[in-house]
């Protein structure tokens, strides 16, 4: 039964759909928006668990033999990022019903979250490479309609940058695939990294190779193309820019990956030196940005940029470990930004703004919410025994290994400056006295129904699993080491797409 | 003429980029629509241009006699225009609603969310 490995994607556009249809009832887009999710996590982790058991799944679309049909390939990669999409998905679902106004939800946000999601697990499951482009497309229009719902000026203002900016890579992806169509008449990518092994010349190969890096870039907010994503991931409802920083800047890294590690290794030592540099400088960009910012949605955007250096880090070392920590901290990342962005919404709606000038003494009357901004944000700075250390731990061992000590200085460096920004963020936010002569609006959040305890359930279980991670992380790092595995001997992948018998 | 094409796409990316810089968001829209029908035609050339040879199967034969043209290429192609045009009106509306919001159709106005 192979059908298992396309349901991840047709539950949440089973659940959209029926929201849709169920338009003129709020209640019911609500209960859909859980059931839903919960659903996709279901079927996510029954889809990890079977690919755990039997290996690399391939579904045949429409009957159709691969290389001539679209596949759906789940391999372990492609597994784990669709269990993290549910990770993700259902809290999200959860603090959404409270977090999200009744403005908001008639606007439409229900059936958009899950076309999002529906669009971020066909990115992680296609194994046809027009197709990527296409879930691409369908992630970036619900993106889209996410990013300006409510219609502010900021929001417009930051969905002009953005959209331009993403409606670019689709382009340069779109040239890539017409090329790469051109040189090899296949798109399966399985097919396409045999084909290419023929290619005379490695020249046109390098050249795709580079379009292909700069689409991915600017979709993983990668050095130098990040300048979409502070621009506009602080503006959208805080539920909305949980869900993007957990995952869309994802989409792009697992991107990366995959056209890195199955297609593009022919000139692995070009290539991934340029993977090296961008990491490093992506690292240092995103965590200096950060350190100039007074904003806790803007702290927390510039360091996604920072940590997508790291995800770059592990692909760029290209050895056994360093994927291993690669894939190990693209696991921890999303739990624990999206959580975080979580956070910074509860505080929003205790007081009313995200400038840390006029927060303060939130640790005297919330202790509570204190302890779940620290368990994350100690994770993200990577501080033992949370998940965070681990990852670290990983790629710097992995960096030490090959002796590129330069870009493990600068992976040192920048957890060092990512502890001072959170440590910036505790301090003004949760410690020091509320300031006194600012004109602090008197919760003008959008309080509805639902009471806070909405909002911090799916804080404090993400905050469980990040303890969790960090706690007991050897099946976490069974997981990584097998999708580390694959993702280097790309027969297994070849294998499994050309040489299968089909569903 | 896959020569000429190759012109034709390569002049159609410059004109995008130059629109895309400039500062109003109409023209930065025009960049847009300029763009994806660069890539389009560039898939339309890099597949192969071949003439009069329609890629069908003869009666009673499972398999076409000759070369013949590829359609897969078109079919991409149509879907690219279909996400595009999808897209580009998402981008109109977009536009209009920015215009509507901050009164005016200078990108160096909307610099708010910038740092």
């Amino acid at each position: 039964m192979t059908t298992v490995v396309a349901l991840p994607v047709i539950v949440p556009l089973l659940a959209g759909a029926v929201s849709l249809a169920l338009w003129q009832s709020r209640m019911a887009q609500r209960v859909i928006g859980v059931i839903g999710t919960l659903a996709l996590m279901w079927v996510s982790v029954d889809l990890l668990l079977a690919t755990w058991r039997e290996g690399i799944l391939v579904m045949h679309m429409g009957g159709w033999q691969a290389p001539f049909g679209i596949v759906l390939v789940s391999d372990m990669l492609g597994a784990i990022m669709v269990v993290l999409t549910a990770i993700i998905g259902l809290p999200v679902a959860i603090y959404s019903l409270s977090g999200v106004s009744a403005r908001h939800e008639h606007f439409g946000y229900y059936p958009l979250m899950h076309l999002l999601l529906a669009g971020v697990n066909g990115a992680f499951l296609t194994g046809d490479i027009f197709n990527l482009y296409v879930w691409f497309e369908v992630m970036l229009v619900a993106s889209f309609a996410l990013l300006i719902l409510g219609g502010e000026r900021a929001q417009m203002e930051g969905a002009i940058k953005y959209v331009t900016l993403n409606l670019l890579s689709s382009v340069l992806l779109l040239s890539g695939i017409g090329l790469l169509y051109g040189l090899t008449g296949t798109l399966n990518m399985a097919d396409l990294a045999v084909k290419l092994r023929d290619v005379e010349d490695p020249g046109i190969i390098t050249v795709i190779a580079m379009l292909f890096m700069v689409s991915f870039g600017i979709k993983a907010a990668a050095f130098p193309f990040f300048f979409w994503l502070p621009a506009s991931y602080h503006t959208p409802l805080v539920a909305v820019s949980a869900l993007f920083a957990g995952l869309l800047t994802k989409v792009g890294v697992y991107a990366l990956f995959r056209a890195f590690s199955l297609i593009f290794d022919q000139d692995v030592g070009y290539t991934h030196t340029l993977l090296l540099w961008m990491a490093g400088l992506t690292m240092l960009t995103g965590v200096l940005g950060a350190a100039a910012q007074f904003e806790m949605r803007r702290i927390l955007s510039f360091h996604i940029i920072s940590q997508i250096g790291y995800m770059i880090l592990g692909l760029a070392l290209f050895t056994p470990l360093a994927i291993v920590g690669g894939v190990f901290y693209i696991m921890h990342h999303i739990i624990v930004k999206a959580n975080l962005f979580l956070v910074s919404g509860v505080v929003h709606r205790l007081k009313g703004t995200h400038e840390l000038k006029q927060l303060g003494g939130l640790y005297r009357t919330h202790p509570w919410l204190g302890v779940l901004f620290m368990v994350p944000a100690l994770s993200l700075a990577g501080m033992p025994p949370l998940s965070g250390f681990f990852a670290k731990f990983i790629l710097i061992r992995a960096g030490v290994e090959v002796q590129s000590w330069w870009i493990v200085g600068v992976a040192l460096l920048v957890g060092l400056l990512t502890l001072y920004s959170m440590i910036k963020i505790w301090a003004e936010v949760f410690w020091k006295a509320q300031p006194e002569n600012t004109d602090v609006k008197a919760v003008a959040a959008p309080v509805q129904g639902g009471g806070l305890w909405l909002m911090v359930v799916p804080i404090a279980g993400l905050a469980l699993l990040t303890l969790f991670i960090g706690l007991y992380g050897q099946p976490i790092y069974l997981l990584a080491e097998r999708a580390a595995m694959e993702m280097l001997d790309p027969s297994l992948y070849i294998e499994a797409v050309l040489g299968g018998q089909g569903s | 003429m896959e020569t000429l094409m190759a012109f034709a796409v390569g002049g159609l990316y410059a004109a995008a980029i130059y629109m895309m810089l400039r500062r109003s968001i109409v023209k930065l829209v025009i960049g847009l629509i300029l763009l994806s029908n660069a890539a389009n035609l560039l898939i339309f050339t890099a597949a192969g241009m071949d003439r009069g040879l329609p890629p069908l199967v003869p009666e009673g034969a499972l398999v076409p006699d000759g070369p013949v043209a590829d359609p897969l290429a078109q079919a991409l192609i149509l879907t690219a225009i279909v996400i595009g045009f999808g897209v580009l009106a998402f981008a109109v509306v977009l536009i209009h609603r920015a215009y509507e919001v901050v009164g005016a159709d200078d990108m160096d106005q909307m610099k708010d969310t910038d740092t």
